[in-house]
């Protein structure tokens, strides 16, 4: 008996090991191959400039309080210069530091869309496409209805019930986005179900709860990371189209879809107002989609642009 | 079929957010000054005392009879609001996919035939930034260099001032003022459109790009493609006659998606231009709590993205034999 048990964990370090080491490999090849590849690197640059400068917002720049309802009616309308690097807007706010809060406001919103809709649809998914039958027709179904419309008028239409801020704005993102991802794990889980290694598991008796999330959960891991990455971008741009639609970030709040929507009244002669905030924006998005883009070829799957 | 199920679906989805609403939708419609009772007198005729079921039913059996009930902002049915506004965002879409097609398809074909030269990456650098801009942003671009800048094209709306309408066959400009042989209208009609469309059309032209460069560069490392290049067949036939028929098909299943997105653009887009369309009823009817017309429109983009995959399938069938058998055999 105890050797017996001797043998079964001296196999059992032997296979942690190997698969440790085929992890470290993996990890290390991949992390090659981002390193290697400049769209990735600057994607992630850009991104990461983007955090920092929206962590350290408050600490940046010197007019912090420009960020809410204040006003300074002598400097309204400063264009771009020294003391206000993209000039002020019609009630004398400086607008570098309402682009630097209006970056808490979109990251904010991607974290909380993609953390409320990915581990949802991520479930669901899982569940569809593992136990397939009646309980994947229905689930898929749903997701169809939810997927009938374009998400911007899908929000726009969950967003016209509710009282528009920022929150509802969210939570209305969020109850669409996980349409992709159950979709994503849903075609995943269907082929991973039928390869040998779950068919072991089956075999030796574990439980469907430890199958999806050990033997399936894992193969769709990658695939998910760069759909998140992608989604990211795509997301802010679906939040910034509600917030200058009137729909998303309230003034005094600075979101850069309301700023450039305000700003664009005062086309052509105060520009600064409106490019400044579009170029912010455009950055962002196309920093997580160069990233995202990146992470596929790394991670080599695909993820299905969005 | 299917697709008739998923519309049912969406209707049940958004009459029940719909109805959700905190607050009465008749003292919405009848503004603040209304006496209490007047409300519920109001409440009462449009059946809102009634079990949900039931106002669903009433609400979805009148849309088979052309009723999409009253609108509250323009106190007309919502079927005439929609009928006013469609034939403009219908018509800012279809130049818009035209632009995807002219430009995306041929830059796409290029971009697999010069492959990993300066033309592809700077196709590349295209579509990121293509994808990455929100649309009002292209629009404002838009305005801000060809209308304030240079002046060629003008900044709102569908026609100029003092141009006349063109007699309503379709309700699309260009089409009516072709019929009716008004070129001057057309011209003007034409010169309002571009700017928006091309605003609606920039994402899409980035995904089909990509897109056709794929499969094209597929097709192009097909065997029977260096058979034709081996009889020493000009490249150019080789790209255009041969290949480009088969690696249109992915560009072309996608268009289905690309039309969704260009919808969803248009919503953004109206408001830059003052557009009169759909787009823009739908938003402001979102922003005043008009229901039926939030409902109305958002079936009739629905329906619209059913027609639309449906009309994408058929050609696909059509462009693509295979796809046809498959089909017929199933």
């Amino acid at each position: 008996m105890e050797a017996k048990q001797r043998v079964l964990s001296s196999v059992n370090l032997e296979l942690t090991e190997t698969w440790w080491m085929a992890f470290k490999d993996k990890i290390g090849r991949s992390w090659y191959r981002f390193r290697r590849n400049p769209i990735s690197l600057t994607g992630a640059s850009m991104v990461l400039l983007v955090i920092l400068l929206a962590t350290l917002a408050p600490y940046i720049t010197p007019y912090p309080e420009a960020a809410g309802g204040f006003t300074d009616f002598p400097n309204a309308f400063q264009p771009p210069g020294k003391a206000h690097w993209f000039g002020t807007d019609a009630i004398g706010r400086d607008l570098f530091t309402r682009v630097l809060f209006g970056y808490r406001i979109s990251l904010m919103l991607a974290v909380v869309v993609l953390s409320i809709s990915v581990p949802f649809g991520v479930i669901l998914g899982l569940t569809a496409g593992y136990f397939g039958g009646k309980i994947e027709t229905v689930i898929m179904r749903i997701t169809d209805v939810f997927l009938a419309l374009p998400p911007l008028v899908m929000a726009l239409a969950i967003c016209a019930s509710f009282t528009p801020t920022i929150e509802v704005a969210m939570l209305a993102v969020a109850s669409i986005w996980w349409t992709w991802h159950c979709r994503l794990v849903d075609s995943i889980a269907r082929s991973v179900k039928t390869e040998e290694f779950v068919q072991a598991s089956q075999v030796i008796g574990d439980n469907h709860f430890r199958i999806l999330f050990k033997d399936i959960l894992p193969n769709c891991a990658s695939a998910v990371i760069v759909k998140i990455t992608l989604d990211a971008g795509f997301v802010i741009l679906v939040g910034a189209g509600l917030s200058f639609l009137g729909l998303g970030v309230q003034p005094p709040k600075p979101g850069l879809g309301t700023m450039i929507s305000y700003g664009s009244m005062y086309l052509p002669e105060k520009w600064w107002m409106t490019v400044f905030p579009s170029f912010a924006i455009f950055f962002l998005i196309l920093g997580f989609n160069l990233l995202g883009d990146g992470l596929r070829d790394m991670l080599d799957v695909e993820a299905g642009g969005s | 079929m299917y697709s008739i199920l998923v519309l049912v679906g969406l209707s049940i989805l958004i009459f029940i957010i719909a109805r959700m609403l905190p607050g009465n939708p008749a003292r919405l419609a009848l503004g603040p000054f209304a006496s209490g009772e007047q409300v519920e007198h109001l409440s009462h005729k449009m059946g809102m005392d009634k079990p949900l079921p039931l106002q669903y039913w009433t609400y979805i059996t009148g849309i088979f009879h052309g009723d999409f009930s009253l609108s509250f902002q323009t106190r007309r049915n919502v079927r005439l609001d929609i009928a006013h506004y469609l034939p403009a965002t219908l018509e800012l879409v279809i130049v818009a996919i035209l632009w995807v097609l002219v430009i995306g398809v041929p830059l796409g074909v290029l971009s697999a035939r010069y492959k990993d030269s300066w033309l592809d990456n700077v196709m590349r650098v295209i579509a990121f930034i293509g994808v990455a801009v929100p649309p009002f942003v292209v629009g404002l671009i838009g305005q801000f260099v060809f209308s304030y800048g240079l002046g060629i094209f003008p900044t709102t709306g569908r026609l100029g001032l003092l141009t006349p309408k063109p007699p309503s066959y379709t309700g699309l400009f260009l089409l009516d003022s072709l019929i009716a042989g008004e070129f001057s209208v057309f011209k003007d009609a034409l010169q309002h459109i571009i700017l928006p469309s091309f605003a609606v059309a920039m994402t899409g032209i980035g995904q089909i790009t990509r897109i056709t460069r794929g499969s094209m560069i597929d097709v192009l490392s097909k065997d029977y493609i260096e058979a034709a290049e081996a009889f020493g067949i000009p490249n150019r036939y080789t790209t255009f006659k041969y290949a480009l028929k088969p690696s249109f098909i992915p560009p072309l299943t996608i268009l289905g998606l690309t039309f969704a997105s260009q919808l969803s653009n248009a919503f953004l887009v109206e408001t830059v231009f003052a557009w009169p369309g759909m787009a823009k009823y739908g938003v402001r009817a979102i922003l005043r709590k008009d229901f039926n017309a939030v409902m109305g429109v958002v079936l009739i983009v629905g329906l619209a993205f059913v027609v639309v995959n449906f009309i994408v399938d058929m050609l696909a069938g059509y462009v693509d034999p295979r796809i046809r058998l498959k089909e017929g055999e199933g």
